[in-house]
């Protein structure tokens, strides 16, 4: 392998990103599979999330969007349960026709125009991980479960980590200055635990196991769907050869990400770095050029 | 509280535009274009429409402080063209300028590093930059290239100043001028290296922009502090620092496509974006016309010069925050480029 397909294949690209962070034996790949289809709101994920991993209080406050007072993922959130609501019927459902083998959200029988989407978001532990790769402490690693985590005793604040996710998941804690997201509950993982919040979550909206796994069941669940008429249904971060290398943690949404707050497209901002260092380098040529350029050019007045 | 009441007749006293109806589906545009619009600016053009959560930003924005962010790249910009600048001078017999630009060089590197640690959430933690080296973190390669351009500046300031330690202070001044470019251009590299679509997209043009605007700093400082007899290459690499500016600019104002573009000539960054252009031309042109003439011409020039380019980073600073804020800076370019994907199977 030349250098240059070394570097793209930790840049981009489907890839072990546990192997590519040094483990030679390490435990298979674990993730997340949130299907919104079941996901009834209960924010049973948010709570175990704050209570288990001991996530501070982040203000109580009334938005006004349907039944969501959380707002998004931050330093304090690492759960964040989106509420939606539309005018909208689940697509190719008929009004008395009950669908209770594939258990998708319930409607009105009567023929109700509102759907109401629920949707619980979390760090996605990207293949190439943007977070991970600016860091420039160590603080941020990959952990022998292919996982994203902190180290707190080792961070120092300098916030490169938050403008880098493309998703918006890690920020900075106020009172404390260093950066916080989902460790995917690490610590229960090497006890052989699930996270807290799949744990809690009363429909399995929330599924964790080996991703590959994972991605074999989501991919039966949206055939399911669509022959339910749900065609609406649509995975969001399973492949592998997206802009970050597949999510860690990947979803089954109803509508398009962005109507979650989530970016449609994601590219890890590292793809691109090999080309900023080619401009920066010929930029700093031209300032020297430039600048000895401007003693030759002229007398000494 | 509700403010409506349930009758025999239905509803009373409903607010009106509660109905949180999100989505392409829904025909919903997004809040903060909608608020936008009552604000009285009208569009000519139908606005293309694209969903979000509540109009809320897909990403976190940088928390990263302007005055210590935002001043770091221009100092640190400043400080480097201001070593190359320096250790030309000192070679070409130009002591003068030498001097000045080598003091002024460690001045405003000292300046920006404790801007850099001062703006850290841990700053007691700041030896941690020095912890690992990563080549896919600006921020780690710009911390070594610091540990060693930091020193190497103060010892040539030093020799300059006090005329002593004169093989050891050459030396420094030679490392110094090694590193000056990198120190002024890696900042880029490291502000582009983000999801910040209005920084991520310009990582072409920026390192450009940002070596112009600290060789154009470092020629007004050369103008402010050496004798005029010396001044004439620090007014030809502020000149040439102000052509290679604006002109990466241009380039990269008109590559970019709105709305990523927007922050670069609207709003409060863009209005800055314009002063800071119109006070680097003023600078360059008042400097190559009168500058070998007048001292005060050649003192307002420079003022001018170093204001320019602070200013022009702070705009562009301040882009970015703008462009992290809107969702539509991150939904629109990647649905677009989603549709033309599928459109060409």
């Amino acid at each position: 392998m030349s250098s240059d397909n070394l570097l793209s294949s930790l840049l981009a690209g489907d890839t072990d990103p546990a192997a590519n962070g040094g483990f030679t034996d390490h435990p298979p790949r674990m993730g997340f599979f949130t299907d919104t289809s079941v996901c009834i709101g209960c924010k049973a994920c948010e709570v175990a999330c704050k209570e288990w991993n001991h996530v501070p209080e982040d203000g109580l406050n009334f938005t006004g969007m349907s039944y969501d007072n959380t707002i998004g993922l931050g330093a304090d959130t690492w759960r964040h349960v989106a509420f939606i609501e539309q005018r909208k019927p689940i697509a190719g459902q008929i009004a008395g026709v009950q669908h209770a083998d594939v258990g998708s959200p319930a409607v009105d029988a009567a023929g109700s125009d509102l759907r109401w989407l629920m949707a619980s978001d979390v760090c996605k532990h990207c293949t190439h991980a943007a977070c991970l790769d600016v860091c420039p402490t160590g603080s941020l690693f990959r952990t022998e479960f292919g996982t994203v985590v902190v180290q707190e005793d080792i961070c120092n604040g300098c916030g490169y980590c938050i403008p880098a996710c493309p998703y918006g998941v890690i920020d900075q804690r106020e009172d404390d200055g260093r950066a916080w997201k989902c460790t995917l509950c690490y610590d229960r993982l090497e006890v052989g635990l699930e996270p807290a919040c799949a744990k809690a979550c009363p429909t399995d909206s929330i599924q964790f196991g080996p991703l590959d796994e994972l991605r074999e069941r989501a991919a039966q669940r949206v055939e399911k769907l669509h022959e339910a008429g749900v065609t609406d249904a649509r995975l969001y971060g399973h492949d592998p050869n997206d802009g970050v290398g597949g999510d860690g943690a990947f979803f089954l949404l109803l509508d398009e990400p962005e109507v979650y707050g989530l970016p449609p497209d994601p590219v890890v901002t590292t793809r691109d770095l090999p080309s900023m260092w080619k401009h920066v380098g010929v930029a700093a040529l031209t300032m020297a050029v430039g600048v000895v350029a401007a003693f030759a050019g002229g007398r000494r007045s | 509280m509700s403010t409506s009441d349930v009758t025999k007749d239905g509803l009373q006293g409903v607010r009106p535009g509660r109905d949180a109806m999100i989505g392409v589906a829904a025909g919903r545009e997004n809040g903060a274009r909608a608020s936008r619009r009552r604000g009285g600016e009208r569009s000519m053009v139908p606005e293309a429409k694209f969903s979000s959560y509540y109009g809320k930003p897909v990403l976190n924005a940088p928390v990263w402080k302007a005055p210590d962010i935002a001043g770091y790249f221009f100092l640190g910009g400043l400080s480097g063209a201001a070593s190359v600048l320096g250790a030309c001078a000192s070679a070409t017999g130009r002591p003068g300028l030498a001097k000045a630009s080598k003091v002024g060089a460690f001045v405003s590197i000292s300046l920006g590093m404790v801007g850099l640690v001062h703006d850290l959430g841990k700053p007691s933690r700041f030896v941690n930059m020095l912890r690992v080296f990563k080549p896919t973190s600006p921020m780690s390669v710009g911390s070594w290239a610091l540990a060693a351009y930091g020193p190497a500046a103060g010892t040539a300031a030093f020799s300059a100043v006090t005329g002593r330690m004169k093989g050891l202070g050459a030396l420094a001044t030679g490392t110094a001028a090694a590193f000056g470019p990198f120190i002024a251009s890696y900042t880029a590299a490291l502000m582009c290296d983000t999801a910040v679509p209005s920084w991520h997209e310009a990582y072409r043009e920026m390192p450009f922009v940002f070596v112009g605007s600290a060789a154009t700093a470092a020629g007004g400082l050369g103008m402010l502090a050496a004798p005029i007899d010396e001044a004439g290459p620090a007014r030809r690499a502020a000149a040439f620092g102000a052509a290679l500016e604006f002109a990466a600019a241009q380039s990269l104002t008109g590559r970019l496509d709105e709305p990523l573009s927007d922050p670069y000539h609207k709003g409060t960054s863009g209005q800055r974006l314009k002063i800071s252009e119109a006070l680097t031309a003023f600078g360059a042109v008042g400097s190559m016309l009168l500058g070998r003439r007048s001292r005060a011409a050649a003192v307002v020039s420079g003022l001018a010069l170093l204001a320019g380019s602070a200013l022009s980073r702070f705009a562009i600073f301040e882009a970015g925050m703008l462009s992290a804020n809107d969702p539509e800076h991150t939904v629109r370019p990647q649905r677009e480029r989603l549709n033309r994907n599928s459109a060409n199977g």
